[in-house]
């Protein structure tokens, strides 16, 4: 069988009700898993859904289709925003989401392929999905198949040197089937990512490299889906960096900017109060 | 003697290479010691060298493996193993992806250029993943064939090789399977277990210890994981006595494998014959073999204390 659909596009509108509903999920999920990382899951939400419901071309109905596009997350810690997305685009049953971080669930910890095979990476340890998403775009490249790698990771995580290998190969191969994604909320567990080792300036450190580079507010839709259009479409010599400045705990006013929500779950009145505070957001 | 084991890797895997379209060979600008070179002439579309640059490289196996390729990635084991581990563990142990991995220069008979190119805990590391099987050949043929069959098995392999040429043990027609242990002589009153180049010393070991009375038996364990247990309980059962034999630190490798076989089927008195918690130095390849007491007659040594440690007959 041949598949060439993408997931059904749906309005700016739809998809910021679906950001919006994807945060309250992240928070349930998080709240009841009493663990988790609320900060880098919040600030990632409309970057996943452009991704999901517009960009990205995959199938629902056919996870192993081979010229399905690749994502991987590398920012693992940021998985509940991934499940979430998964749930709303199909692959998995919401009713799993409650199940997060429990003994014997799909939904692990971090992403973990054997628990949940339409995964495309097991990734936690940071600094590694960018060299996996590389392995991917080769084999596109070796099989002459037009399918595109989308590799997610923070801006904390750039600190890898891992990343600089990487960073290093990828316009070297021409790997114009290939986008880095920096999810750039500026903040990591212990304090703001400048006062621990500031990566900035991202985008000049990624020309400097030969990347393509793209700088959004990752949260404006009118924003991030030109770009990653752009990237997906790509038809230039070198891969994308997207370096997507965003709000560590976006949607929820007692989160936003606090380094804190890193890696903290909400008590039950603070899921509360963030989804009451979600709910009546206008869109 | 005959060639190197990472010699006879480069020529096996580029007949893989003509076999099979999905094989690719990585390297970390090592390929002309890796032998992986040999795949590179032939196949150049199909190999990629990633610079000096392991985690990377390691990286990229898993994602290849991901997407429906084979990969091969060589260097030195010391910089494979020790720069690409937790690679090693999260893009290819735990998510189990068809990878393969190839490590050179293993042990101290690279010789000169000391200890840190000398890779004295590779196979620790590598039975430190979970589902992987680790692979140590003896002689050009047996890393041939086991070229062929971490290609055949599905899911991840390492292979350690050698620098040194190593001694020729056996011809193209001998067969070699994963897991399975080549058993040299019959000898019953002591089993000499050895992997890699102990291999070609364990064999001097058993001639000498012949003319001494003393009728050994020697087993070419290439396998360290799945480490073959029948014939390790066969061994202990039929010989009473055990000594192992490794180019490798003691802790972690072939010794502690068969130990724990041992313990859980047939315990016997054991020796140990490998590197004591230290690392070596340059010298010639003989030299260090000699010095840090990896050389037949230490194998002999053992394995006249370990016969005398066996309980009296009743």
């Amino acid at each position: 069988m041949t598949t060439t659909s993408v997931s059904p596009s749906i309005s700016i509108e739809h998809m910021k009700q679906t950001a919006r509903n994807m945060r309250i999920d992240i928070i349930k999920m998080i709240g009841a898993a009493g663990s988790g990382h609320p900060g880098g899951s919040l600030s990632e939400v409309e970057l996943m859904v452009a991704l999901y419901f517009k960009v990205m071309r995959h199938d629902p109905k056919n996870p192993k289709w081979d010229g399905r596009d690749r994502f991987i997350l590398s920012k693992g810690h940021g998985c509940a925003t991934l499940y979430s997305v998964l749930a709303e685009t199909g692959y998995i049953d919401h009713a799993l989401l409650p199940t997060f971080r429990k003994l014997g669930s799909p939904l692990q910890g971090h992403p973990d392929k054997r628990f949940l095979p339409i995964l495309e990476a097991s990734t936690g340890s940071l600094g590694q999905g960018l060299s996996i998403g590389i392995g991917m775009a080769l084999a596109g490249k070796l099989n002459k198949a037009d399918f595109h790698t989308f590799v997610m990771t923070g801006d904390g995580e750039i600190q890898e040197g891992q990343n600089w290998e990487a960073a290093m190969f990828a316009p070297y191969h021409k790997l114009n089937n290939l986008t880095l994604i920096i999810d750039n909320n500026k903040q990591q567990l212990d304090d703001y990512t400048a006062k621990i080792l500031d990566v900035s300036p991202l985008g000049d450190k990624f020309r400097a490299f030969n990347w393509n580079v793209i700088e959004i507010d990752g949260h404006d839709f009118d924003q991030v889906i030109p770009a990653l259009e752009q990237a997906r479409n790509n038809s230039s010599d070198h891969p994308t960096c997207i370096v997507a400045n965003t709000i560590k705990g976006k949607g929820v006013s007692f989160m936003e900017g606090k380094v804190k929500w890193h890696g903290m779950a909400p008590k039950p009145d603070e899921v509360a109060a963030a989804v009451k505070e979600l709910e009546a957001v206008k869109i | 003697m005959g060639m190197a084991t990472r010699e006879a890797y480069g020529q096996a895997l580029a007949e893989l290479g003509a076999k099979n379209p999905n094989v690719i060979a990585l390297d970390a600008d090592l390929a002309k010691s890796t032998f992986s070179s040999k795949f590179q002439e032939k196949f150049p579309d199909r190999f990629f060298t990633v610079g000096i640059a392991e985690a990377n490289m390691v990286g990229i196996a898993g994602g290849l493996a991901m997407t429906g390729k084979i990969p091969f990635a060589s260097s030195f084991a010391v910089f494979l193993m020790d720069k690409g581990y937790d690679q090693l563990r999260v893009a290819v142990a735990y998510p189990n992806v068809n990878a393969k991995f190839v490590g050179s220069h293993s042990g101290i008979s690279i010789g000169e250029d000391g200890p840190s190119q000398q890779s004295v805990e590779d196979l620790a590391l590598a039975c430190g993943l979970a589902g992987f099987v680790v692979l140590c050949p003896s002689d050009e043929f047996c890393a041939r064939a086991l070229v062929h069959r971490m290609a055949e098995h599905v899911g991840p392999v390492f292979m350690r090789t050698g620098r040194a040429k190593a001694a020729i043990i056996y011809n193209e027609h001998d067969d070699f399977e994963i897991g399975q242990a080549k058993v040299h002589g019959k000898g019953s009153d002591v089993a000499i277990i050895a992997c890699g180049f102990e291999v070609g010393y364990a064999l001097q070991a058993q001639a000498q210890l012949e003319l001494e009375g003393i009728h050994a038996r020697v087993l070419d364990m290439h396998t360290i994981k799945p480490i073959d247990e029948e014939a390790i309980e066969i061994a202990a059962t039929e010989c009473g006595a055990i000594v192992c034999a490794e180019e490798h630190l003691l802790d972690g490798g072939l010794g502690s494998q068969v130990a724990r076989a041992v313990g859980k089927t047939r315990p016997v008195p054991m020796e140990f014959v490998g590197i004591n918690n230290t690392y070596a130095e340059s010298g010639t390849p003989e030299q260090l073999m000699d010095k840090y007491g990896l050389t037949a007659p230490y194998i002999v040594q053992a394995a006249r204390k370990v016969f005398r440690r066996k309980p009296a007959v009743r």
